[in-house]
């Protein structure tokens, strides 16, 4: 967050990109497209595009890592060197095994990891192409991937970021407002139960400000569940 | 399927029907699965490329930053290439600094590539001495349904053909141009499963197979790159004759790659 800012990114409650406060880019989510995951995603959200991979439940690797009554997550987040402006050294830095962390342990509250013991589930994602929020999509299409390959899970988790641009509380912040804006929320929710499995936030928000940012994610984590049950109809006709 | 464990019914299975002919998903012995190839999905990427060959998927990147050439050829542009074997294309790829198999992808493709000559290297440069254009080839495997040789260098190609100079982003010139390519280097990779040799190999067959030998060609039939790999051999015969297969066999790609 550069926090305050000059720079106008909302005029007349009309974004830059054109979107109201409270819109979500336009989300796509196709279920299965990959041939050896045994579960996969292809997301695009607004310009960013990611794909994610299941494997498992299956042995665990390294055998330290094992847990005897149940089975670990092992989320693993990258971005592609062409996936931003300047080329992004490949590999994995700092910020990419942090989410890889906190994404691994969201996972594991709703993935029924206690019928695996010892087991490892590996959920791969790649992000091709980054116009901020990459983070939330990237939970999005795994949660989509999880369920491609069957994992048992008690829900999928919608994630959906909101923040603050010249003193408006918006959702799903685009890269301007990522760069220039005053506060960044990313959440993510568990929609059965409401409950909280993905939490950060940087930059500036009053208290009500943060009530109102709240409410905003959780609708917007709700819009894009119904997106997420919709693909994953699309794939396996379910009832609608 | 892991490759370390393949049972030697398998193995036997596979080298039986290949001494037929025949293949398990019904191709013959010298036959490419289908390809296709799409281009410029990527809109941060300078260049890009998508390239399905069977079940494999290969997403390849270009970018073009500026920097300064190397002490022996100050008039050059630069290129570097690498590959992620991303854990989500395969059960077997661990995440992790590059495996030696990811290396030697990535050098064969490389040197497919620079030692053709078909980035006019000469042409990339901005200031002699002092700034030139560097290339990042960007071979991301998606899913690895086998010939991943062939796939990456199709890739690489596909998407250099797509790329654009960023003259205007960095200030250099009025407009972006295409990036100068001279000549269309195309692999053809031969497999060795029991006595007989097999193109484009899936990998199933790469589990069971002894050796693979990866040739390159330019349009004009001239060969361009080279790489024999696994602990198998080929015999001599059986090299010149994949060489000479590969020259008629790599029209397939051509025309895929001239349809984009």
């Amino acid at each position: 967050m550069a926090g305050q800012t000059d720079m106008e990114l909302i005029k007349d409650g009309v974004r830059l990109d054109g979107r109201k406060p409270d819109e979500l880019r336009e989300v796509k989510i196709t279920a299965g497209v990959l041939d050896n995951a045994d579960g996969s995603c292809y997301l695009e959200w607004g310009n960013n595009k990611i794909y994610a991979g299941v494997f498992g439940p299956m042995e665990c690797h390294p055998r330290h890592k094992q847990k005897a009554d149940r089975a670990i997550v092992q989320a693993r987040y990258t971005m592609a060197p062409f996936s931003v402006n300047d080329r992004k050294r490949p590999g994995i830095d700092r910020r990419s095994t942090e989410i890889s962390y906190i994404v691994s342990q969201a996972f594991e509250k709703v993935v029924m990891v206690e019928e695996f013991p010892k087991a490892s589930i590996r959920v791969d994602m790649q992000v091709v192409e980054a116009h901020a929020g990459t983070r939330c999509a990237a939970m999005t299409a795994a949660s989509v991937a999880l369920a491609d390959a069957g994992i048992p899970m008690r829900d999928m988790i919608p994630a959906c970021a909101s923040g603050k641009v010249n003193d408006i509380v918006v959702l799903d912040l685009n890269k301007e407002e990522d760069n220039y804006g005053q506060a960044d929320l990313p959440l993510a929710i568990i929609p059965s139960t409401g409950e909280v499995v993905l939490l950060q936030l940087d930059g500036h928000l009053t208290p009500d400000q943060f009530e109102e940012a709240m409410d905003l994610a959780t609708s917007g984590c709700m819009d894009l569940y119904k997106i997420m049950r919709d693909a994953l109809d699309k794939s396996y006709g379910g009832k609608k | 399927m892991s490759s370390d464990s393949v049972s030697n019914l398998m193995k036997g299975h596979m080298e039986s029907l290949a001494a037929e002919g025949k293949r398990a998903d019904g191709r013959g012995v010298l036959e490419f699965r289908n390809v296709k190839i799409e281009t410029g999905m990527i809109n941060t990427a300078e260049g890009s490329s998508m390239v399905h060959l069977g079940k494999t998927k290969v997403l390849c990147g270009i970018k073009l930053l500026i920097g300064t050439p190397y002490g022996d050829s100050p008039g050059s542009g630069t290129m570097t290439t690498s590959t992620e074997l991303a854990p989500l294309a395969d059960q077997s790829f661990d995440p992790g600094p590059p495996r030696e198999a990811s290396i030697e992808l990535a050098r064969v493709v490389d040197r497919g590539i620079r030692e053709s000559r078909m980035i006019d290297f000469d042409a990339l440069c901005i200031e002699h001495g002092e700034r030139v254009w560097m290339v990042y080839i960007d071979l991301h495997i998606l899913d690895n349904g086998g010939n991943l040789f062939d796939c990456c260098t199709l890739a690489a190609a596909a998407a250099l053909s797509n790329a654009k100079i960023p003259n205007v982003q960095h200030g250099i010139a009025e407009e972006d141009v295409d990036l100068p390519v001279t000549c269309w280097p195309i692999s053809c990779t031969f497999g060795k499963l029991g006595d007989t040799v097999i193109l484009d190999p899936t990998s199933d067959e790469e589990a069971v197979m002894s050796a693979r030998l990866t040739v390159a060609h330019d349009e004009d039939g001239n060969l361009r790159a080279a790489q024999k790999g696994m602990n198998g051999a080929f015999t001599d015969a059986e090299v010149r004759e994949a060489v000479k297969i590969a020259r008629k066999s790599d029209n397939v790609l051509r025309e895929a790659l001239k349809g984009i």
